[in-house]
């Protein structure tokens, strides 16, 4: 049976693992490679590491990371952060990451979806989207620079015109869920995965074990991200995946 | 020594890596004198059939990798690498492929509710024993992406199988010839496991 995906993710900055609580309050717990090995024997099925370093000149230290992971961990997992270019692309895939995650980049140049599809198989990109609920509450619009600024673009509109141009998947982050802990946006995630055919993955505001299933059963995500929520052990991938399963949806245990 | 084929391909660091992490020389080359005379050899890929049958020719790779496999040299063909060894394949239309084994790769079919590329974790049956898979129980997952998937003529060749809404022969082994059509490079634990199968293979036939 195709299963449902479990993805951690993981905040880096100048190679280490951070995961903001709250953006102010940075804390440091450790190195990437040994973070995704614990991840990878708890059961991960891919991991996406966030680089919130957001400064290219910062290449080096990004490389001598995923190549160190890349070197440990045999699971797929996404890069994102700060890529902009498919010359960035090829270097961090040449480090042994799979798939790339471009977000801001993708917006201001839409162009770069389609070369890196071209040059290295749209199953390497991925487009992250971080969206929020329009003021007037009709659908979502897309934000860029980390959620700073409105594009005001529609986010269903944005999913079906970056799978066109070849993204093979998207990492959707509601913004009116991230760091709630109140569960997924469903009613978010189901209007993007109802509307493209490539797999989505649903971000944000994962908070108990129902969350997971109804972002499956309900959003119709093909898989699901969590970040503190893993980090700080308050709920572990097996016992998300033994939950799911106990309910029907098909995991990898 | 494990030669890797280096024809550019998308994968290769990965496989790469997890041969370092499961402590056997390798070497990436494509140099015929150095891939003829290697203990193993690897096919990786990613991308699409016609550019890669195109670039083993481009750096005439075909006949070396046709005469290692003919003369018992453990081979294995990773993703793409599995597809390349069969006669064709719905994604280039009139490009012949390696032909070492008979079959055919096609387009995943649409399904309900299955979206193409094939792309996860997905469970293994085996329809016979196969060497890869030793010590390996039966419904392991391993990582898929692919959108075409392959039909071996010859059935008793097939050593896996999973289930995409259509069959899809997932690892096949002919004599010395081994294939994966998911990535064993990325399927964690089981995958690794299935890669030192593929190594001790190549002990053996030292």
């Amino acid at each position: 049976m195709y299963t449902k995906r479990i993805i951690p993710c993981l905040d880096v900055k100048d190679g280490r693992v951070v995961k903001g609580v709250n953006f102010v309050n940075l804390k440091d717990a450790g190195d990437p490679a040994e973070q995704a090995s614990v991840y990878d024997k708890a059961g991960a099925d891919e991991l996406v590491f966030l680089d919130i370093t957001a400064s290219s000149d910062n290449r080096d230290t990004q490389l001598e990371w995923v190549r160190e992971v890349a070197a440990n961990v045999f699971i797929p997992f996404t890069v994102g952060g700060g890529i902009k270019t498919v010359s960035d692309f090829k270097a961090i895939l040449r480090e042994g990451a799979d798939k790339i995650a471009i977000n801001s980049a993708a917006i201001m140049n839409p162009k770069l979806i389609n070369e890196g599809a071209e040059k290295f198989g749209s199953q390497c990109v991925v487009v992250a989207i971080d969206a929020k609920k329009r003021p007037d509450a009709e659908g979502w619009t897309i934000y860029k620079n980390g959620g700073r600024v409105d594009m005001n673009i529609d986010a269903v509109e944005w999913a079906r015109r970056a799978e066109k141009l070849g993204a093979g998947e998207i990492l959707l982050t509601s913004m009116d869920c991230d760091g709630t802990k109140s569960g997924y946006d469903l009613e978010l995630t189901k209007a993007i995965a109802s509307s493209v055919s490539i797999p989505v993955i649903a971000s944000g505001g994962a908070g108990s074990l129902k969350d997971f299933y109804d972002v499956f059963d309900e959003g119709c995500a093909d898989a699901a991200l969590a970040a503190s929520l893993f980090h700080y052990k308050e709920l572990e991938i097996r016992e998300v995946k033994e939950y799911l399963k106990d309910k029907g949806i098909s995991v990898r245990l | 020594m494990i030669a890797l084929i280096d024809y550019d391909a998308g994968n290769i660091k990965s496989v790469e890596k997890a041969l370092d992490f499961l402590g056997a020389e390798n070497v990436l080359t494509r140099d015929p004198s150095v891939i003829l005379n290697a203990d193993g050899v690897i096919l990786p890929g990613v991308g699409s059939f016609g550019d890669a049958m195109e670039r083993l020719k481009g750096y005439g790779l075909c006949d070396v990798i046709k005469k290692v496999c003919e003369k018992g040299t453990p081979f294995l063909g990773i993703c793409l690498g599995l597809q390349l060894l069969f006669d064709s394949s719905e994604e280039s239309v009139g490009v012949e492929g390696l032909g070492i084994l008979k079959g055919k790769v096609k387009k995943i079919p649409d399904a309900e509710g299955l979206k193409v590329p094939h792309m996860g974790w997905n469970d293994l049956s085996y329809p016979s024993k196969g060497r890869l898979f030793l010590g390996i129980p039966e419904n392991s997952y391993v990582y898929f992406v692919h959108s075409y998937y392959l039909e071996a003529q010859d059935e008793s060749i097939v050593k896996a199988t999973t289930d995409y809404g259509t069959l899809i022969h997932a690892s096949v082994e002919q004599r010395n010839v081994f294939a994966c059509q998911f990535h064993p490079e990325k399927s964690s634990e089981v995958g690794l496991k299935i890669l030192q199968n593929f190594l001790n293979v190549v002990k053996e036939g030292k």
